[in-house]
């Protein structure tokens, strides 16, 4: 399989929750540091996106946020009225107003004619060669495949016109896993895996994208090896913590039973990751993440999010 | 089931008062918390505790919640959840459970049956291939149809409490102004100006050049393929319009409230905070916010993180001094047992005091705050519900 990074174009997609986000900004991050010219793309316009790098929010037109690294936030209006100034070659700017609000009607009533406008901004920049690597932070994965198999169904529902030759070539570049690929971040806790093994099924079957790789996050460091865990449960035999207590000067009881809590927790989580593992086709990257205990988020997360995902990308 | 004082607000952490006071409860708040879970543990609770006929209306396809409920699956149709499975709980009843779930699809062609004004029509809209791609996979059309179910649930009478959990939507306000924005969108001018040259087809000056432009854009089968079908369901118009407006009215009413659910995550949390204050906005009822996955006081005692810090830093020294009860064990062995219990207490502890933190600052919301403990298993059955659904009940 191809090398997440040699790809043009990284899809990522996730259940709510699991730091799909992150894991976006972590891999662009990481990809400008080396020496690529990196697009990290918003999907949502809601996202907030510049928080993570503690900067003012980006916009549509993509702004340098570090060295290397561009940013922008997705706007369909905006997209639209780029998109008629290049395939149109008309002066759009007086009327973008009622037309884009016309647009906006027919995509509500017409699914995927948005998405179109969204997913071929970024293959559009791509094509160009703008950037070296463009990273989207995409829809959840209760989205992800509407979004990326939408130029399919448009293909289906419009026969002719500008839009369907523009998601020909869309099409092309999706399908294409020199260039695209798509990463789906989870964490190893039972509806996330589950979630993203659907999702590896229904991306096979409904989208012409390949499923690059799969991001494991939140992995718990194991605390014991097997005769370390004997040792443990000695020292959590009633006698054996009061005496523990008395040399370290306090109750042993609290730190003894956090430790249980991390080593059930460990080995609920093992679980789910092993059931992803048989899941997941093997062809498929999985690259882990250990849990962050940090007190904050933000520009400082993903720097130490970006190290752990290079260490896992072998570099 | 009590009904007298619905406007008591619930008090002391617990959602008992709220779910004996209201008919809809609806679970709304980011993805990845433990929503449908939660409504799931406060319908099983309310049906066990008060009695009456409690449904909880589930859009998330978890089989795990069926197996849970005691399932062989979980359809459009409402399914009641055996009483077996509350037995096998150790739980006896005092009302009854049922469960169903959203099948978009099927929800949609039951509405546009019903409002449909002849056979002819509804099979014409049932038949378009854009009907047929909305209702499928349009993702909008999941928050809408939703509360349009519960609507009608409601309006059958049947239950005596529904609890409702929300579809993950990409805005997470999506699914309250949809009724509203299916209205507007019925009632919209633009609308009616899109579909008159395909009426009469003469295109007025005004409206020439954008359809110059979207012809070029769509193609004219397909804009006439979009202006067919809203020419079919202009024929729905006035039932469509009022039973949005119904839906609203609805969720506006003092007969419903509801809770919101997040983690004490920073994420989370900021997602679940902006859908309290959303709700405030559209003057609808917040009756709680729950707190899923709290992380155990014992993580923030002062004492232990100063245990855990001896333990750290001073483990090769304890591990000699504890050799007489560590027997055959290796001093080496006893000591990273030792280094690293300690540094596991003080790395969860941040997270612990990360959370506290979080949740005093919350506390400031004056609504009830119930948390539930985390469990470190997952939940397999009524029984695992039951854990959730005490702590949403309070001590």
């Amino acid at each position: 399989m191809i090398p997440l990074l040699d790809r043009r174009l990284i899809f990522v997609t996730g259940k709510g929750g699991v730091g799909k986000t992150t894991v976006a900004a972590a891999l662009a991050l990481f990809a400008s540091e080396h020496g690529k010219r990196t697009l990290l793309c918003e999907a949502d316009p809601r996202g907030d996106i510049a928080s993570y790098f503690e900067t003012s929010p980006t916009e549509f037109r993509a702004r340098e946020l570090l060295p290397g690294l561009w940013g922008m936030s997705m706007d369909t209006e905006a997209s639209l009225r780029e998109y008629l100034r290049l395939n149109l070659r008309i002066p759009v700017v007086g009327r973008i107003g009622p037309l884009a609000k016309a647009f906006d009607f027919v995509a509500t009533a017409a699914p995927g004619v948005r998405e179109v406008l969204i997913v071929g901004k970024f293959c559009y920049e791509v094509r160009e060669d703008h950037y070296d690597l463009v990273v989207v932070d995409a829809s959840a994965t209760g989205h992800i495949v509407g979004q990326l198999s939408a130029p399919q169904a448009i293909n289906e529902l419009v026969k002719v016109g500008l839009i369907r030759s523009q998601t020909d070539w869309v099409l092309e570049i999706l399908s294409d896993p020199a260039r695209t690929g798509l990463v789906v971040v989870t964490t190893p806790e039972e509806m996330p895996v589950n979630e993203t093994m659907e999702l590896a099924v229904r991306v096979k079957q409904e989208t012409t994208v390949e499923l690059a790789s799969v991001v494991v996050n939140r992995v718990l460091p194991e605390l014991f090896g097997r005769s370390e865990e004997q040792i443990f449960e000695q020292l959590c035999q009633e006698d054996a913590t009061a005496e523990l207590g008395r040399l370290a000067d306090g109750d042993a009881g609290p730190v003894l039973q956090a430790a249980r809590l991390a080593v059930t927790l460990r080995r609920t989580r093992a679980g789910h990751l092993e059931r992803l593992r048989a899941g997941i086709d093997p062809e498929v990257a999985m690259l882990y993440l250990p849990f962050l205990f940090t007190r904050s988020h933000g520009l400082r997360t993903i720097r130490q999010v970006a190290r752990s995902l290079g260490e896992e990308l072998g570099f | 089931m009590a009904r007298g004082s619905p406007r008591v607000p619930a008090a002391g952490g617990s959602l008992s008062g709220l779910l004996a006071s209201r008919e809809i409860v609806v679970a709304c708040g980011p993805g990845g918390v433990g929503k449908t879970t939660t409504a799931a543990a406060a319908a099983a609770m309310a049906a066990a505790r008060l009695g009456g006929k409690v449904l909880v209306l589930t859009v998330d396809p978890a089989k795990r919640l069926a197996d849970a409920l005691g399932l062989k699956g979980i359809g459009n149709k409402e399914k009641r959840v055996p009483e077996k499975a509350f037995t096998d709980a150790g739980v006896k009843p005092e009302g009854e459970l049922y469960a169903a779930m959203l099948d978009t699809k099927e929800s949609w062609d039951a509405l546009i049956s019903h409002h449909a004004p002849d056979t002819r029509t509804r099979d014409e809209i049932l038949a378009n291939p854009l009907y047929r791609n909305i209702s499928g996979r349009f993702v909008q059309s999941h928050d809408y149809i939703a509360m349009e179910r519960l609507f009608e649930i409601h309006a059958e009478g049947t239950y005596d409490l529904i609890v409702v959990d929300t579809p993950p939507t990409r805005n997470a306000l999506d699914f309250l102004d949809a009724p509203e924005r299916m209205a507007e969108f019925f009632s919209s001018r633009l609308l009616r100006w899109l579909i008159v040259p395909y009426r009469s087809k003469i295109v007025n000056f005004a409206s020439r050049p954008f359809y110059q432009v979207a012809d070029r854009i769509l193609g004219t089968q397909f804009l006439s393929d979009i202006a067919e079908f809203f020419i079919l369901f202009q024929s729905m118009y006035d039932g469509f319009v009022e039973r949005a407006r119904s839906v609203q009215r609805l969720l506006a009413d003092r007969r419903t409230s509801f809770i919101v659910v997040s983690t004490l995550e920073a994420v989370p949390l900021r997602e679940g905070e902006f859908f309290a204050q959303a709700l405030s906005d559209r003057q609808l009822h917040l009756g709680a916010i729950v707190l899923n996955k709290v992380l155990p006081s014992y993580l923030r005692d002062p004492g232990g993180a100063a245990v855990a810090a001896r333990l750290r830093d001073d483990a090769a020294k304890l591990a000699a001094q504890l050799s007489p009860i560590t027997g055959g064990a290796q001093v080496e062995q006893v000591e990273r047992v030792l280094s690293e219990v300690g540094s596991s207490y003080l790395d969860y502890r941040v997270i612990a005091e990360r959370e506290a933190e979080e949740q005093a600052e919350l506390e400031t919301v004056p609504e009830t705050l119930v948390s539930v403990p985390f469990f470190d298993t997952d939940v397999y059955d009524l029984k695992g519900l039951f854990r959730i659904g005490e702590s949403l009940w309070g001590r």
